[in-house]
């Protein structure tokens, strides 16, 4: 590409970018305005209200839910650098996308490469219109590190597979309304008889049970298949080639983990405000105990190395390179500057950060949602690999 | 003497085959479920008291064993193993000292066979906001009637919820921060104007916020000289702050233990997880600072039976140290768990929270590594 041309296009993603911020200004509902940590907080658990509804239609309508898939399956049908720019004025203009989820996220990219016409017809379509939630079923209670242990199976019964066996960890399955999931297909062989199946969670035969955490707090819960009949047109590329597929969804699973999931629980000050308040300042203004001071500073420092190199990663997804080393260790880092934040603000906190049951006038709802976090987040360096 | 004694080794086998048969985890699990806001179940302190353990610091004159503060610890880290709630700390340790070391006649013929034996519980009231801070103590103590008015209010009390009597940290002169003005009182918690609240923290014990509205004590519930408080505060505050430490050995000792055994059970990619070297070493470097903590702990209270000099350095030694390796453990025993070790229905949630807890109580480890760089001149 010549120069002329890449100036021309950088002015043209600059014009889009005016363009998308001005229609989310003009589109984004003021009530919802300050319904954004409730929003994220639920997830995928979506606020009610005419306001949201009108939202998520607007959005519908314009397919910026999910901005970068073909317009024939509800999507946006916007270059990777515009579907970039999208995604981000959400955020910039204060507002957030309706459409999330791990149908958006995972499911979504995923279909676009490997599913039949059909399936993509029918799944894209609602997925993009925020008419359907997914959820994961991959993990088990044997295969967990090593997924490709996984057990649940799925018989070839003619018409339809017969599925038993058990998931657990699978979030939000409380509320999805289906699953797409790895099943046996072959015991065999241990990559090799792996299928991909997408499974209706109505279906007589599935059984959801949550399961409560440290933080106390169920975000996730176990299911069980007994006898479930799942037709065969919901197989997802060949049979026993699941593995591949299952790998692919990962890679876009630990993509929105690394740039999407946003942190708005608790305290989310920048941690030197948060401690200047609740340890105190010399009298040069400094944070009292120079040791803590210390620490919150070298966190801070390496938080903004991380930002560097997110930065840097879209940088060369933009300049059409990559992925580089970088990727593999980001959700790595994430989770570790993630818990090393929450540590801090414990021990800012003190006591304080040490309550249990509902804020009232002895915690603030900020310290009980700071000290669920800290321990909701003691997962990020367990879920999707462990460190 | 680094080592334990005949005695104490009798009495740590007795204290562990006593929990592992009465009071394993999940008899805390019961007692949390159960919401009791107390945060301890009645019929296990009585058992426990009936083993003489609420005794072991009181003077046998006054009911006790007087078997000292080894002793205690041995029991405390029993009990911090498996997470075992009973009111020891706060009463058979704090509120025995403070009564031991500095109580009138009277005080401790009222009070201590009672908590000796268990039909009385006892509590240290001494901070005043979300960190450790005795130094900062400003509840007021005004002089009326030939004795004294308190107002104010203490906070996180440890076995508030419980405690039939106070040991309360007020100031008779001087203000915040000063050395001298400090004294302490022995007040009944069913003293006129006194009112408690429970402080619900993540360890599901009886914390509680007390709120003192021109209480009347007599000149008779002073404890120690009125005004000269502080270096008395200071002896009760090394021996409660040893006894924490104790319990927490015993938290990372069995956090670390419970680990070992799931990574020589659990089976990922064909193999015990226990077999990949990545996690060896994991385990290696928890088992060396598990090495290095105990020794500090075990020299501080026998510091403290011996009446050296340098209690108060080893008190925070001991405690910096507890707070870091325990801190550690808990965080490994649920990184090597993995998803069941963030589940309520495992026990490592139990360890982390009371580690969190105890962590914060009398002195993080900024607190006591700030106080070890005082007493050492760094």
């Amino acid at each position: 590409m010549d120069s002329l041309t890449e100036v021309d296009d950088t002015r043209r993603l600059a014009a889009f970018r005016d363009e998308a911020l001005a229609w989310i200004e003009a589109n984004f509902p003021e009530s919802l305005k300050t319904k954004l940590e409730e929003y994220f907080q639920n997830m995928p658990r979506y606020p009610d209200g005419p306001d949201w509804a009108l939202w998520k239609q607007r959005v519908r309508d314009k397919g910026w839910g999910t901005p970068g898939w073909p317009k024939e399956f509800g999507g946006g049908g916007l270059s990777t650098p515009e579907a970039r720019i999208v995604l981000q004025a959400f955020t910039d203009c204060g507002a957030f996308n309706p459409m999330t989820g791990m149908g958006t996220s995972m499911l979504g990219p995923t279909l676009l490469e490997h599913g039949n016409a059909e399936q993509k017809k029918q799944h894209l379509t609602r997925v993009s219109r925020g008419e359907v939630r997914w959820c994961q079923g991959y993990s088990e209670p044997g295969a967990g590190s090593d997924l490709a242990g996984l057990q649940t199976k799925a018989e070839d019964k003619g018409d339809h597979y017969l599925v038993n066996g058990q998931k657990i960890w699978t979030s939000g399955s409380r509320f999805a309304d289906w699953c797409f999931c790895l099943v046996r297909t072959d015991p065999r062989s241990k990559h090799d008889g792996i299928s991909f199946l997408l499974i209706d969670m109505k279906t007589p035969g599935v059984e959801v049970r949550p399961i409560r955490t440290i933080s106390g707090e169920s975000p996730f819960s176990e299911v069980f298949f007994t006898d479930v009949k799942v037709p065969k047109e919901n197989l997802v590329g060949k049979l026993n080639k699941g593995w591949t597929i299952a790998k692919r969804l990962l890679q876009f699973e630990r993509n929105a983990t690394n740039t999407n999931r946003r942190q708005l629980a608790g305290d989310t000050r920048p941690l030197n405000e948060i401690a200047r308040a609740y340890v105190g300042v010399d009298d040069q203004g400094r944070i009292a105990d120079p040791d803590l001071r210390q620490r919150i500073v070298r966190h801070m420092m390496e938080f903004r190395s991380l930002r560097l190199m997110q930065q840097r990663m879209l940088d060369e997804t933009k300049a059409g390179q990559g992925p580089s080393e970088f990727t593999s260790v980001a959700k790595n880092a994430r989770a570790r500057i993630q818990q090393e934040r929450e540590e801090l603000l414990i021990e800012i906190f003190g006591q304080q950060g040490l309550g249990w049951g509902a804020a009232g006038d002895q915690f603030k709802q900020t310290e009980i949602d700071t000290t669920r976090a800290f321990f909701s987040n003691k997962a990020m360096t367990i879920f999707s690999g462990t460190t | 003497m680094s080592l334990l004694t005949d005695e104490q080794v009798m009495l740590r086998d007795s204290a562990r085959g006593w929990v592992k048969a009465n009071a394993p985890v999940g008899a805390f699990r019961k007692m949390r479920d159960g919401g009791n806001p107390k945060g301890f179940d009645d019929a296990t302190f009585k058992a426990i008291a009936g083993m003489g353990w609420t005794g072991v610091v009181i003077p046998e004159a006054h009911g006790g064993s007087e078997f000292g503060y080894r002793s205690i610890g041995v029991v405390l880290e029993e009990l911090g193993r498996n997470v075992v709630a009973a009111p020891l700390i706060g009463s058979a340790v704090g509120a025995a000292s403070a009564l031991a070391l500095g109580g009138t006649k009277a005080q401790k013929r009222d009070w201590l066979p009672k908590i000796a034996d268990g039909t009385a519980i006892g509590a240290l009231a001494v901070d005043e906001g979300p960190r450790h801070a005795p130094d900062r103590i400003a509840l007021a103590a005004t002089p009326k009637g030939g004795g004294y008015a308190l107002s104010g209010g203490k906070t996180f009390v440890m076995e508030g919820m419980a405690a039939d009597m106070f040991v309360v940290a007020a100031r008779t002169g001087g203000k915040a921060g000063d050395g001298t003005g400090v004294t302490l009182f022995l007040m009944p918690a069913g003293a006129r104007g006194l009112s408690r609240k429970r402080r619900e923290l993540m360890d599901s014990r009886g914390y509680a916020d007390l709120t003192f509205g021109d209480v009347e004590v007599g000149a008779d519930a002073v404890i120690g000289k009125a005004g000269e408080g502080k270096a008395l505060l200071d002896k009760v505050l090394d021996r409660t702050t040893a006894a924490v430490a104790a319990e927490q050995m015993g938290l990372a000792q069995q956090a670390f233990e419970t680990t070992i055994d799931y990574m020589k059970t659990r089976v990922q990619f064909g193999q015990l997880i226990g077999s990949f070297q990545a996690l060896q070493h994991r385990a290696a470097y928890l088992f060396t600072a598990l090495q290095l903590a105990r020794p500090t702990i075990d020299a501080a209270l026998q510091a403290i039976d011996e009446d050296a000099p340098d209690v108060s350095e080893l008190v925070s030694l001991a405690k910096a140290t507890a707070n870091d390796v325990v801190n550690y453990a808990t965080r490994e025993m649920i990184q090597l768990h993995g998803g069941i070790g963030m589940t309520d229905a495992h026990d490592a949630g139990f360890y982390i929270k009371r580690a969190r807890v105890l962590e914060a109580a009398f002195g993080n480890s900024a607190y006591h590594r700030e106080r070890y760089a005082r007493l050492i001149g760094a």
